[in-house]
């Protein structure tokens, strides 16, 4: 088979994959995407959109069940899961559509199939135990993600163990689910499912939910859900798993004590891995550490010409930090000035949950760790009259400042809306900014992001409203 | 006609100053050379000379005067005879025109002491602003560094925080400028295109500065060199001997042979004050004190620290100063007053074997000492062939502060006081 010739071939094209390949061509570079499922990856069609597709009915559902908290009489409330998840599964039907679009648009070759490294930049691509492509590339960019991780013992199978994959699209409502591990994955699905009247249980292995969150945030975010009704176990293993015919019994160690849990369904949302397998890695120097491809600042391999990017390259495992990683990578390649490498501190992580959970930058204590002396501000949703006027006055604002220079180190935020807020802070922590701009920034009245404004505030000892 | 007397700049960083003395008063004669007034920044104090005859017209800004801008009107000359309103009028008239912000005056290039204000980007041009994010901003005035002095790595040029981290390394690493050495060879670009492979390290930016800098020496500077060959075996014999006299305990020294040409080349900058001066487009500006940056090499580059007045310094005391600069210039510990400034560097590769070298001048001084090794050589000894220890020295100098007469001067005081070490006590 003839090669073809690129500067660039993308392998993945995921959120990382695609948009790396659309940047390369937008910079001139004769550009291939090598995908062997579905263009938009995990983000699109199994992860982070079809998600929130199935959490906006959620929510739904929860405003019109205190609808007469709002003067409205509804009767009859119903859902149809069947339904729901064909919402779901046509928003990320239409966004894969539009990737597509996007990468024809760009003049990206897009070649369905699986990518294997054979030589110094050559790359052979097999679709159905055939091969239907042979590449050569200057530069070739891995992006071929992540997917769930295995804990043994409790190997999903599809119909009584479940990953995210089968969680989005349940054909009936199971009457109740373990979730095991309470990071954004986890903590998503099980308010999914408790909203719409499932028994939920979470399991969590550290000694809180949302473990990478500020600590303050995730107490408030343990107060919320078990107020709601969720249940959850923190310090707490899953030990055994024993299959009947419509359930599981799950065995878990929790505070030394032994407790064995029966519910219908379990989802595992205990990390990923990344997918190095298949990938002819064993013919390069590409140096692989636990699932992930090890990278400098720039996402150069061991091996020239070898890039890694997103999931694939380590945490953390955000569609917007692979984005952003490959940007990068191709604009380091071609040598675009003021390219620079990603300030991990600077990417934002949200979890769209009831509340919701949002923050960027550094936790207090791990602001205390790195020797910082701080200051701290914060800001209640209840002191917020927007927050009041939505039926939403439970959550909290909380920034974190070096005292020495003002600097912004991090924001957390639990409450309404707050996944939409978060952007702000970003942006001020990406222009650098300290306390004096962002107590100088005119917030508009009445919105939520006033209590940005108060949170600063109050980190000086100013807050107006509080 | 009046002759308006502006604040000197001291320093190319130097944005206001402290008028902290007057050696003249109002209505006292004044002749060219005369000392009027002393002039304190946070790093110096330089005393200002008259380059005109004529009399103390008025004193604009009294004594003692903290934060007095660079080239805000200090006082207003009158020339022989001329009425002493013709002073209070030119000082009116020049404040008004001369708003008291650092903003270029109008008033033409003023005819003050040797020392002139420097022009510079920052504090002359604030038409045009510095783009620089509020963190960085902060950090700078925390760390004293001006803006103007630092080049933006972000969006556009944008100063970030991380350039002014750099810089504040680089500060820490070089006399305010640049450092001086014959490193530079090995800053110069690798040439690629030979088809050979090689590795690439991005540039810091102290290293970018470094590059800047230097290359703007190199290329700004007309120098040029003179060497002159040293006999020491006198020199040796005398250090040998004051060595054996070291007290034990405190007070002890050991005196090296780049102790006694710290103390030798502070001692000919006395006879030969011309070396120790530095070009500006307005005027070259003379130094008063003997202050000697000696380069010192550490792990993370070049840094030269100063030894203060060092004609005023016995070689104990030099030697001891100068191991207490070397080992913490090799911590990382130094204040930036004991490596900004200086006025003469020398740069010392003996202990490497190094016969002779030339180096880059260390702007904005006007020349740099290149030692090289004391070693045995064949020389003629009274008409016979003999073996004598010789070190060459090699200065390269700024032709346009110092031509090369000056500089063989400088050159012939300092190897007869290297060769007749008894001198230096005197």
């Amino acid at each position: 088979m003839a090669e073809k010739a690129y500067d660039v071939v993308v392998v993945g094209g995921g959120p990382g994959g695609y948009v790396t390949a659309i940047r390369a061509a937008q910079l001139g570079l004769k550009t291939a995407l090598v995908e062997r499922e579905h263009l938009g990856g995990i983000c699109l069609n199994w992860g982070c959109l079809p998600t929130k597709a199935l959490l906006r009915t959620a929510e739904i559902y929860r405003n019109i069940k205190s609808a007469e908290n709002f003067g409205l009489k509804i009767s009859g409330l119903e859902f149809d899961i069947n339904a729901i998840v064909k919402r779901s599964r046509d928003i990320a039907m239409q966004l894969s559509q539009g990737v597509g679009h996007l990468l024809k648009k760009n003049k990206v070759d897009v070649i369905d199939g699986h990518g294997e490294l054979t030589g110094k930049g050559k790359l052979s691509v097999r679709k159905d135990g055939k091969n239907v492509a042979d590449l050569v590339a200057r530069h070739i960019i891995l992006a071929t993600g992540a997917r769930a991780r295995v804990l043994r013992g409790f190997e999903h199978d599809g119909a009584l163990v479940w990953t995210y994959k089968e969680a989005m699209v349940p054909d009936a409502m199971p009457k109740s689910i373990l979730v095991v591990g309470s990071g954004a994955i986890g903590i998503e699905f099980a308010s999914f499912y408790h909203t719409l009247g499932v028994d939920v249980t979470v399991v969590e292995v550290l000694p809180r939910v949302l473990p990478v969150e500020d600590a303050e945030i995730s107490d408030l975010a343990y107060k919320a859900f078990t107020k709601d009704g969720l249940k959850i176990m923190t310090s707490a293993t899953v030990k055994r798993l024993e299959k009947g015919s419509d359930n599981v019994t799950v065995t878990i160690e929790s505070a030394g004590k032994i407790i064995q849990l029966t519910v219908d369904r379990i989802i595992m949302a205990v990390g990923i891995v990344g997918n190095t397998e298949g990938l002819g890695l064993e013919n390069t120097k590409v140096a692989v550490d636990r699932t992930h491809v090890l990278i400098n600042e720039w996402c150069e391999t061991d091996e020239p010409g070898i890039y890694a990017i997103g999931d694939l390259a380590g945490p953390p495992w955000l569609a917007h930090k692979a984005s952003h990683e490959g940007i990068i990578c191709v604009e380091k390649i071609v040598g675009v000035k003021g390219v620079h490498p990603l300030n991990t501190l600077l990417i934002p992580g949200c979890t769209y949950c009831h509340p919701q959970i949002a923050s960027v930058g550094l936790t207090e204590i791990a602001a205390k760790e790195k020797g910082y002396d701080v200051k701290v501000g914060r800001f209640p949703f209840v002191g917020n009259g927007k927050a009041i006027a939505l039926g939403e006055p439970e959550g909290l604002v909380k920034t974190v400042f070096d005292s020495k220079t003002g600097e912004m180190l991090g924001a957390h935020m639990i409450g309404a809306e707050v996944t939409e807020l978060i952007q702000g802070y970003a942006v001020g922590m990406t222009l650098e900014t300290t306390e004096v701009e962002l107590m100088e920034t005119i917030f508009p009245h009445p919105t939520l992001s006033e209590m940005m404004h108060e949170a600063v505030l109050d980190a000086y000892g100013r807050t107006i409203h509080f | 006609m009046t002759v308006n007397i502006l604040m000197p700049a001291l320093s190319p960083t130097m944005t206001e100053g402290k008028l902290s003395k007057w050696h003249k008063g109002e209505g006292e004669p004044i002749s060219t050379g005369d000392i009027i007034a002393e002039i304190e920044t946070d790093k110096a104090t330089m005393e200002l000379e008259a380059v005109d005859d004529g009399v103390m017209g008025k004193i604009v800004v009294l004594e003692g005067t903290e934060g007095v801008a660079v080239n805000a009107l200090i006082a207003v000359l009158l020339e022989e005879g001329e009425n002493p309103s013709a002073a209070e009028s030119a000082a009116s008239l020049a404040e008004i025109r001369a708003p008291k912000s650092t903003e270029v005056p109008v008033i033409k290039p003023p005819i003050i002491g040797q020392v002139r204000p420097i022009p510079q980007a920052g504090s002359i041009d604030k038409g045009s602003r510095i783009f620089a994010s509020p963190l960085a901003k902060r950090l700078a005035i925390d760390a004293g560094i001006e803006l103007s002095s630092i080049t933006g790595s972000g969006p556009h040029g944008r100063i970030v925080k991380s350039d002014v981290e750099a810089a504040k390394i680089i500060g820490k690493k070089t006399v305010s400028t640049a450092p001086a050495s014959p490193i530079v060879a090995s800053a110069l670009p690798v040439t690629l295109g030979t088809g050979g492979s090689y590795t690439e390290t991005p540039n810091s930016g102290i290293r970018k500065i470094i590059a800047e800098r230097l290359t703007a020496s190199s290329r700004d500077i007309p120098s040029y060199t003179v060497t002159v060959d040293c006999e020491i075996d006198q020199l040796l014999a005398m250090r040998l001997e004051l060595n054996n006299r070291s007290p034990e305990g405190s007070g002890a020294y050991k005196i090296s042979v780049n102790d006694f040409i710290i103390r030798a080349i502070a001692l000919t900058m006395c006879k030969v004050p011309g070396v120790n001066t530095s070009w500006t487009e307005a005027a070259i500006l003379q130094y008063a004190d003997v202050d000697i940056s000696v380069a010192v090499s550490t792990p993370d580059g070049l840094i030269t620290p100063i030894i203060r007045k060092a004609d005023q310094k016995g070689l104990a005391e030099i030697s001891i100063e100068m191991k207490g600069l070397a080992l913490r210039a090799r911590d990382n510990k130094l204040m930036p007053e004991e490596f900004q400034g200086g006025g003469f560097t020398i740069s010392n590769l003996g202990m490497y074997g190094v016969k002779e070298f030339s180096s880059i001048i260390n702007p904005p001084q006007s020349c740099i000492m290149s030692v090289g090794a004391g070693e045995q050589r064949p020389a003629v000894i009274n008409g016979a062939l003999g073996i004598a220890t010789m070190m060459s020295c090699t200065l390269t100098s700024d032709h346009r502060t110092v031509d090369g007469a000056l500089s063989a001067r400088f050159l012939q005081a300092f190897k007869s006081m290297v060769e007749d070490p008894l001198t230096m006590l005197l």
